[in-house]
């Protein structure tokens, strides 16, 4: 699976290169062509036709969503998992909803040392799996236990509040365009873009294809694998800001990281990178976040019973893997089907 | 080789029964009753409830796969068990409702096993799924109409009733469900594969044996052992509720990976997942009889007690683990 994605990133030149890019673009393009079907199929049956302000929220809901996503990928590429982002996510709205406050200076500060937290809590993470030599899993199972318990710890009962500016700031639209969506193009050009085209982003893809070859050609493992953390941690901690903004205050429920855990990873695999490690983009998870929450507004469109989603975001995820399985057919030799 | 792996899971054994004696040694200096024979089979009646649920995520572990739909499948078992009498009936229904409970909980496993051994799809994603559609199938199960939630009889009997006296009858069961466990693991060939497969399932399928029934076989069992502890619970709080499962993945994985079961797969010993149960069991309740929140409190800070529980469970879990779960250093 992870071979083929290869490193050709760039096309452009021959047909053949063309082809190399498709194939190892082809995730990100399903999952965006599967959302604009739905999406606009959404805003097709929508009789009262798609308002500024409904746009608006429902980007402001992928939007979340897509960041913990864009976070959960990153240590997928190097065939780890990230099961604490969504608690980086609750801890850091716990903390914004109490230090992102007062007059611009402070608030500024305040939104670097939200920032600062989450980083800190993925180097934690990168730190233990790496000097530690323990199973991504199972450290980050248990790290998520202890930034919960550090979230309920800095806000026992939900509450708090937020600069209002930056909470307006991070939440309109500007031209029509919700300022959610620039926040994910800002983090898509500044942060993304860049770490693909690093040493280290693209020694992540490595080891995620073969640990062992990436040690044997010199990849720097270490610090590629805490990098990848960090920047997980990194994101999760923009999603938490952006939550506070939403929501004027911050709230530390164990549902809310656990849900969010779970649905960024239903989303980086319907954005077609691999759990395996070594094939996919931050971009696609963007657009399987916005397909995960898509299935919510449909089924509102539909007139079905909201508390279902739950059934519907299951079958989609089950379709969504049960399609990789197609690659089975094209198996030759029966052996490749086991590991 | 056999007798060096043999020594490491002696290790993690060893580590996790030791830590259960001192956090024993501890709640007794905190508060004398902690070492009561009372409360200490109390602890083991708490833990048969985990230890049943952890035996069948074990032998999916042991396979090198993972079965996260845990939460929903306890709920199904619990729910349906307890629904039963509103399907089959008030005289069919006591007999046939834990059988159904069982059987509801298998066919999650049934499914999880067809997406993981015939579709090829990666267990950790798959069951989530399967995890999201049973919330949802009970969900519309209990909008629907409203649903029989009471435990019956037979099932409050089976969670709280002492068969033998002297021993809370989920322990009895656990101790069952254990041996047989231990005597498929060690005596069985399907023992022998499901370590084999854990190793490298392809050796295996070129030694002849079909890989894919025995991963199905193994997430069946996964299924019925949820659905068994929720039908429990729901005896033992007499009633079944949606999300009575949620409290009980991360301390079912936690219990297995600390007994030294490897969660790539291949290496893990029953033993050391009872270990790993009832040290689990014995930290959460431990904190309860500590109460640090109490000394946070004099110091003027104004702390959950959950906060805790979450803060030892993790640094507890890493800091095992770093004394002997490494993996060896890739050169």
């Amino acid at each position: 699976m992870s071979v083929e994605s290869g490193l050709s990133t760039k096309g452009g030149r021959s047909w053949e290169a063309w082809g190399h890019w498709f194939t190892a673009q082809r995730g990100l393009l399903i999952s965006l062509v599967i959302f604009a079907i739905m999406f606009g199929f959404y805003a097709w049956k929508l009789e009262v036709g798609l308002s500024a302000s409904m746009v608006n929220t429902a980007a402001n809901k992928g939007a979340l969503l897509a960041l913990v996503a864009m976070a959960q990928t990153i240590p997928v590429l190097t065939g780890g998992l990230d099961l604490s982002v969504g608690m980086v996510f609750v801890l850091t709205n716990c903390l914004a909803a109490s230090v992102v406050n007062g007059d611009p200076r402070m608030t500024a500060l305040g939104i670097i040392v939200v920032l600062i937290t989450g980083l800190v809590c993925g180097i934690i993470n990168g730190i233990i799996i790496v000097y530690g030599r323990l199973q991504p899993i199972i450290v980050t199972l248990a790290t998520g236990a202890v930034f919960f318990g550090v979230a309920l710890a800095l806000r026992p009962e939900p509450g708090g509040s937020v600069n209002f500016e930056f909470a307006d700031f991070m939440t309109t639209s500007f031209f029509k365009v919700p300022s959610s969506v620039i926040l994910l193009l800002a983090v898509v050009l500044f942060i993304w873009i860049p770490y693909r085209r690093s040493v280290l982003g693209r020694a992540a893809y490595a080891i995620g294809s073969s640990e062992h070859a990436a040690y044997m050609s010199g990849v720097p493992i270490a610090r590629a694998k805490i990098m990848a953390y960090a920047l997980a941690g990194f994101l999760a901690a923009i999603a938490g800001l952006l939550l506070t903004a939403l929501t004027y205050s911050g709230a530390a429920k164990a549902s809310l990281g656990a849900d969010y855990t779970l649905n960024s990873i239903a989303a980086v695999v319907i954005g077609g990178t691999s759990l395996f490690g070594g094939a996919g983009s931050a971009i696609g998870s963007i657009f399987g976040a916005f397909i995960m929450r898509t299935v919510g507004d449909l089924l509102i469109v539909f007139d079905i019973n909201p508390v279902l989603q739950p059934l519907f975001v299951g079958i989609v995820l089950l379709f969504a893997v049960s399609l990789g399985s197609l690659r089975l057919l094209r198996i030759k030799n029966k052996l490749d089907l086991y590991r | 080789m056999a007798t060096m792996v043999m020594k490491r899971l002696d290790k993690a054994t060893m580590i996790a029964f030791g830590c259960s004696i001192l956090l024993i040694a501890i709640g007794a200096i905190a508060e004398p009753n902690f070492i009561s024979s009372d409360y200490l089979l109390q602890q083991l009646q708490t833990a048969s409830f985990l230890g049943i649920i952890a035996t069948g995520v074990m032998l999916v572990i042991l396979l090198g796969h993972i079965d996260l739909s845990i939460p929903w499948t306890i709920s199904i078992g619990g729910m349906m068990a307890t629904a039963a009498t509103g399907f089959f009936g008030e005289t069919l229904g006591p007999f046939l409702a834990i059988p159904f409970g069982l059987a509801c909980g298998a066919a999650v496993g049934l499914v999880n096993g067809l997406g993981v051994a015939y579709l090829r799809a990666p267990a950790m994603i798959f069951t989530l799924g399967m995890n999201a559609v049973a919330q949802g199938l009970m969900v519309f199960h209990t909008g629907g109409f409203a649903p029989q939630d009471r435990g019956l009889p037979i099932m409050r009997e089976l969670a709280t009733g002492r068969l033998i006296p002297g021993v809370p009858n989920p322990l009895l069961i656990w101790i069952v469900v254990g041996a047989a466990t231990i005597f498929i693991l060690t005596r069985t060939t399907l023992g022998r594969r499901i370590y084999a497969i854990g190793n490298k399932e392809r050796a295996v399928y070129l030694s002849g044996v079909d890989t894919r029934r025995v991963l199905l076989i193994c997430f069946m069992i996964s299924g019925a052992c949820a659905a068994a502890g929720g039908i429990l619970l729901a005896g033992w709080a007499n009633r079944s509720y949606q999300a009575m499962g949620d409290p009980y993945l991360l301390p079912t994985i936690a219990a297995i990976v600390l007994g030294g079961t490897n969660v790539l797969g291949g290496r893990g010993s029953y033993i050391g997942t009872v270990a790993g149960v009832i040290l689990i069991t014995l930290l959460q309740s431990i904190l309860s009889v500590i109460q640090p929140q109490l000394f946070f409190a004099e110091l003027g800070f104004r702390v959950p007690a959950e906060v805790f529980r979450q803060i030892v469970f993790g640094v507890v879990i890493i800091s095992m683990l770093l004394l002997y779960g490494r993996e060896r250093l890739q050169r």
